[in-house]
């Protein structure tokens, strides 16, 4: 198939946005685009500072146990899965979601109809994050790792999510340009994931609970499928859009690429249940056999990336977004063989129970997920707002901020875990002192929080600044119709 | 794939077997589960736990104290030994016969061999069973956590990572509520150099009235309370500490059998 021609979808294949020019050729999707984006990617960037900012408050804690300890809103282990929540909920589902509109839009060549719809669920779901945040720090968490929500949230998120996805798929099913690309398997099964896992787990785990430990197997089936397989999904699906047009050459190849999506959700999906866990032993069996085959996708994902980008036309797109999704790539790959690490049963003797697992999925979650969705932002939303980034060099300096501060947050937990996780294996050695070797290596990763907390306000603000942008724009003739109607009505009194 | 229909049903075939396998099957395999029986004795385990004991683990999930600690012990094996238990009618032979054999760190299947060797030359011997690891050596428990440890705990929480230590068995390593109390209140205080951070939320801190309340809690010495004040825990309080008391996972199952 002709992959050239169908990554080419904008004039010129550019990577300057002109606003003028947009409207000259015809109807993109971009404009009947505007308003659920900036929804969606508006509430993202806000989750995404709140949460940086809470996991910056959890990790202080580790050096004095003493900070905020008298609010119980702010105890350590509120705090902690509200930022995690926050940026998973917050900003990667809707950014990722927001992505997903976009290319099935853009690959399908097919403007949104109704956006009113996108717009009204991407608000809603952003209030279902903001009252399972509150519950959190409340007391009200379900206590299921990945599924704090309490009802009252999961709902509003369940329903917010069918109307984003029906849309999307609406979309997808009435596109003009019939031919389908690689991203389009990645991006359709990833909006058909999400409402099967999340209902299932709030179904069987909140509403009517299985008994005893069956809840922990089911809780880590829904924690893998929502963290390995979902942002893997659409992350790749993303980049596979994305390689070819920096690249200017097509993706190497559909094949690969079309290998890549099928063992990773029939292996990837069978991962999460560590070794050792208290259940009937085929079932981390199972799971430790799939996180070996997963090695598949892993390599298969890594080809694609080499081949396709291996002579291409990089100076063309060097910086900006391009750094961003290669950085996101290489997070994937490196993310996955952690996992594999951790589930494969003589590793996850020293791996399990340590912050290695923490650190695997900052990874996956900053490192890849969060990092390919900036570049798409960064990419795509100058393109539907039709105006410039307010602050282009911020976005450089975001890149660095964010990368520093994932190395800064992930090799220390990573190194510390195994650290950690060496001493725990050793009953001669204290505790304690085992915890306080952790210690330089949590200070550090301190650090990186704090990097990528400065990083996330950057994106915020070029965010924000754009969308302000666009409403100055919108206001500007009004303000000077008024003006205009003012004076005529002065000259003539 | 050449249309749209195909990609929705490759998702729906790769997500559903997956759903049978880690949702189906464990549920068909495990949610009926009952009380199982304790080893060598009339028992069933494990119990409900007790009222209070219920309502502080639902503190203890509000409070994400799963965020740092678990509540599941991992062992490598288990050793055997061999302990006579009756010399019998020829003491000689049988001390005799004991001294060519190995009697400790054997395989549970050697073990049964030397007991049987024991018993053909008259005497009486029990096979003696200990798990191993670094869990256990810590104390940390007698056996590894199965499945049926969490039997009637809803919400289930094993937890994933161990920045505190484990507490599948904390009830029987500190048994006072007085410890666990003024533990939650003041963490370093009662652990030295201890990172948790202490729950004062839990508790009131309030000047003594015409007498000392006995719910007080008593400070081990070198811990001081501002002069005429005394801590009194809140209802949540006891209750997580009672909830702590009542995590005793250690008695001997099919599934993961000890001598006790």
């Amino acid at each position: 198939m002709s992959v050239n021609e169908k990554t080419d979808n904008h004039p010129g294949g550019s990577s300057v946005p002109a606003s003028g020019l947009v409207s000259s050729l015809g109807p993109t999707p971009d404009a009947s685009l505007r308003l659920p984006l900036l929804a969606l990617f508006g509430g993202a960037a806000l989750w995404l500072v709140a949460g940086s900012a809470l996991a910056l408050i959890a990790s202080i804690k580790f050096h004095a146990p003493d900070f905020l300890a008298d609010d119980p809103l702010l105890t350590y282990g509120r705090v902690q899965p509200a930022a995690d929540d926050a940026l998973l909920y917050g900003f990667c589902l809707p950014a990722g979601l927001g992505v997903t509109l976009w290319l099935l839009a853009h690959l399908g060549r097919t403007p949104i109809r109704g956006a009113v719809v996108p717009l009204v669920a991407a608000n809603l779901w952003h209030v279902g994050v903001f009252i399972g945040i509150l519950s959190i720090l409340g007391g009200d968490s379900t206590g299921f790792r990945w599924l704090e929500f309490p009802r009252a949230g999961s709902v509003v998120l369940f329903f917010a999510y069918l109307l984003l996805a029906l849309w999307a798929t609406m979309n997808f099913a009435g596109r003009r340009e019939r031919l389908l690309y690689p991203s389009h398997w990645f991006l359709v099964a990833a909006l058909f994931w999400f409402p099967w896992i999340y209902s299932t787990a709030n179904l069987f785990l909140v509403a009517w609970p299985v008994r005893g430990i069956v809840q922990f197997v089911i809780n880590s089936w829904f924690a893998n499928n929502l963290l390995l397989i979902w942002p893997g999904l659409v992350g790749i699906g993303t980049a596979f859009y994305f390689l070819p047009k920096f690249a200017g050459r097509p993706l190497r190849s559909y094949y690969l690429a079309l290998y890549a999506f099928w063992t990773l959700i029939l292996f990837g999906s069978w991962c999460g249940i560590p070794p050792g866990a208290p259940v009937p032993a085929w079932l981390p069996a199972a799971s430790s056999f799939a996180a070996l085959l997963t090695l598949v996708p892993v390599i298969a994902v890594g080809l694609v990336m080499v081949q396709t980008l291996r002579g291409g036309e990089k100076a063309a797109f060097a910086g900006g977004p391009f750094c961003f999704i290669r950085f996101g790539l290489g997070s994937f790959l490196l993310a996955t063989l952690m996992l594999i690490v951790t589930e494969c049963p003589g590793m996850s003797r020293v791996t399990a129970f340590t912050w290695f697992g923490p650190a695997q999925t900052g990874l996956q979650l900053l490192g890849f997920f969060a990092m390919t969705v900036f570049g798409a932002i960064y990419y795509l939303l100058p393109r539907v707002v039709g105006f410039e980034w307010p602050f282009p060099k911020l976005v450089r300096a975001q890149f660095w901020f964010s990368a520093a501060g994932i190395v800064l947050f992930v090799v220390p937990l990573a190194v510390g875990g195994l650290v950690q996780g060496t001493k725990l294996s050793r009953p001669e050695i204290a505790f304690l002192d085992a915890v306080g070797a952790m210690l330089p290596f949590l200070r550090a990763s301190t650090t990186g929080l704090l990097l990528l907390f400065i990083g996330n306000l950057l994106f915020a603000a070029n965010i924000f600044g754009l969308t302000l942008v666009w409403k100055w724009s919108l206001l500007k003739p009004a303000l000077a119709a008024g003006r205009a109607a003012f004076q005529s009505a002065e000259v003539k009194a | 794939m050449k249309n749209g229909f195909g990609i929705f049903l490759a998702a729906f075939v790769a997500l559903a077997a997956s759903w049978c396998g880690f949702v189906l099957a464990p549920e068909k395999q495990l949610g009926g589960a009952t009380e199982t029986a304790v080893l060598n004795s009339s028992d069933t385990y494990p119990l409900q736990r007790p009222g209070d004991a219920a309502l502080g683990l639902q503190v203890y999930r509000a409070n994400g104290c799963a965020a740092c600690h678990t509540e599941q012990v991992r062992q490598d094996g288990i050793v055997a030994s061999v302990v006579l238990v009756k010399p019998g009618k020829n003491p000689e032979a049988v001390t005799n016969l004991m001294s060519t054999l190995k009697l400790a760190g054997l395989s549970k299947e050697d073990a049964d061999a030397a007991a049987a060797k024991i018993k053909t030359a008259g005497g009486a011997a029990e096979v003696h069973i200990a798990a191993t690891g670094p869990d256990i050596a810590r104390g940390w428990g007698m056996r590894q956590s199965v499945a049926v440890d969490y039997l009637y705990d809803d919400v289930v929480q094993p937890g994933n990572l161990r920045a505190g230590p484990d507490l599948a068995n904390i009830g029987v390593r500190e048994p006072d509520a007085n410890w666990q109390l003024t533990h939650l209140y003041a963490p370093a205080g009662v652990v030295k150099g201890s990172p948790m951070p202490p729950f004062r939320y839990l508790f009131e801190l309030r000047k003594i009235g015409d007498a000392p309340s006995p719910d007080a809690l008593r400070f081990a010495a070198g811990y001081s309370l501002p002069a005429g004040y005394e801590v009194i825990p809140t209802p949540e309080a006891k209750e997580l500490a009672a909830y702590l008391l009542s995590l005793r996972a250690n008695a001997p199952l099919h599934s993961a059998p000890i001598s006790p």
